[in-house]
Formats: structure tokens, sequence, C-alpha cells
């Protein structure tokens, strides 16, 4: 591993690649743009500096993140990483408000099954006197009513609708 | 009246220019902003970046150059990519939960639909028991109301 030919760092600085030079295990004589990129946003001995006070074991995802850091400085000399952020996080509160959206729409639905549930559960209570009465058009809101307060099992309608969407 | 030298100029020991490129985004009253960048980018890297800017812009590239270097300090290993590869992770969780909600929707659409589908069918019984004058007030109710359990 960098034996014999210079590492592309030492390669563009032009000098003697050592048996112990930092750079040799991350940046192979054969990948020169990678060293090129680096050197050109943050410097040679900058990087040598980062490098250096990290464990050996980090150095490698450093260099990964340095170069995908320099990529995009180079490609967007204004901004660089940050418009990439400000990207995703234009992306993450798109995505948020859709699912709010959604969400809000399952509630809608739960209450209305629940609304359509609601004269039915009545009738299973207490109402078969009054439906034999009145057989037809169940789904009558004033059928519903009238059976509220002529019964003392439900005092009023819109308690009821509001246990059943809270429950 | 004297203008003291920016924090750039301090920090490198050297006379603060009238046309000094780093004053106007490295103030003399946050030496620390220009200490990060300088750790990270160096100054003179910092100054040919900016010099190849439109003045209009260079505000912003000073903003997010000093953005990174305190992502750089902070996370040595990953710098900000660190925190984009976070809100990558974010957005497949919010996809997902998204997908989810979007199928829950369908799925108790598609029961309702069931549900209405159900209760059509006993106001068709009840005419058939009305024309064939049975026992149709009692069949009615128990329809409905097997057709709500």
């Amino acid at each position: 591993m960098g034996g014999s030919s210079p590492c592309a760092s030492c390669k563009l600085l032009r000098r003697r690649c050592a048996k112990d030079c930092i750079f040799a295990p991350y940046f192979p004589s054969d990948e020169p743009h990678k060293f090129a990129i680096v050197h050109k946003v943050f410097g040679a001995s900058n990087v040598s500096k980062m490098l250096q006070e990290l464990p050996i074991l980090q150095r490698a995802d450093a260099v990964s993140s340095l170069v995908y850091e320099a990529n995009a400085r180079v490609r967007d000399p204004v901004y660089g990483c940050v418009g990439a952020i400000s990207y995703l996080k234009n992306q993450i509160s798109q995505l948020q408000m859709q699912l709010a959206v959604a969400q809000t729409e399952i509630l809608c639905i739960q209450m209305q099954q629940q609304e359509s549930a609601l004269p039915t559960q009545i009738h299973q209570d207490d109402c078969k006197p009054f439906l034999l009465a009145n057989n037809n058009n169940l789904d009558s809101i004033s059928q519903y009513l009238n059976f509220a307060s002529s019964s003392n099992v439900i005092q009023d309608p819109a308690d009821l609708k509001r246990e059943s969407f809270w429950t | 009246m004297s203008s003291g030298r920016c924090a750039a100029c301090r920090y490198l020991r050297r006379k603060c220019t009238q046309g000094c490129i780093l004053s106007p985004y490295f103030p003399s009253n946050n030496p620390q902003r220009f200490v990060s960048v300088h750790r990270i980018y160096g100054a003179s890297n910092v100054t040919k970046l900016l010099q190849l800017l439109p003045t209009h812009l260079r505000a912003e590239a000073a903003d997010s150059l000093y953005f990174e270097a305190q992502c750089r300090l902070e996370d040595p290993v990953y710098g900000c990519v660190g925190l984009i590869f976070m809100l990558q992770q974010h957005i497949n969780a919010v996809e997902s939960q998204l997908v989810k909600t979007q199928a829950e929707i369908a799925v108790m659409k598609s029961q309702g639909q069931n549900r209405e589908t159900q209760q059509a069918e006993p106001d068709f019984n009840n005419l058939l028991l009305r024309q064939s004058d049975n026992e149709a007030p009692l069949s009615f109710p128990n329809q409905v109301s097997s057709g709500f359990i």
C-alpha cells in the first residue's frame, strides 16, 4: 500500500511519499481527483491536521465526508452542502404536511363512520317501540332528535356524538 | 474615528486594509466566526473562494462556510454530512408513515363502501316483505342492526 508509487496527494504536492504518509491509505494514486478537490477546498495541511486528530479507524469515513463536502462546495460555491440541507429540510416539511392532511382524512372518515353507526346503536338499546311506530326512514335526523328528547337514556344528541368521537 | 481590524486580520496579525475582502463577513465583534472557518478551510482558501464570487453572494457564502465549519468542529468525522444523512433518514421515515397512512385511508374507504352496500340490502328486502304483506316490521329492524354490527 503506497510502496513504490506516491499517493495522489504526494503526487499533486510533488513531494516524496513517505512510508507513514497520512494521506496514502485514503488517497490512492489511481484517484487523483479525490485529493485534488479536497486540497482545493480545505487545503492539504488542514486535511492532514484533521486526520491526525482522529483515531485511525475513523479516518476513512472522515475522508469520505470531506470529499463529499468538497464536491458540494465546488458544485455550489455559494451554499455548498448547506444547499442540500435546506432542500432536504423543505422536503421534510412538505412530507409532514402531506402526512398531517392524510391523518386528518382518517379522522374525518372515522367520524363519518361513527356518525352513520349512531342511529343503529341507539336502536339497539331502547328504540324498538319507536321504530315499530315509525318503521321507515331510520336515517332521518328528526326521528333521532325526537327519540332523544322523549327518552331519559340520552339527554343531548351532541353529548352522544362527542362521546363517540373521543372513545 | 478609527476603524479597527476585522476579526480575520486581527487573528492573522496583519494590517486590515480598506479593501480587505474578509472584513465585511468577519467583523471584529465575532472573532470565533473567523477562528472556526480558518481552522477548517484556512484563510487563503476562504479568500480565494470569496474572490471568485460576485459581491452580492459573498455574505451567503461566508455564512455557509461558517455553518459547515461549525458542523465539522462538532463532528470531526462526518461534519455536516452527518446532518444530511440524518435528514435523509428522517425523510424515509416520514415517507413510510405517509404510505402507511394512505393505505389505511384506502382500506377505510373500501370498508365504508362495503357498509353502504350492506345498508342498501335491507331496504330492498323490506320492499319485498311489504309487497308480500307479512311480518315485515319485526324483520326490518333486525336486519338493520345486524348490518351495523
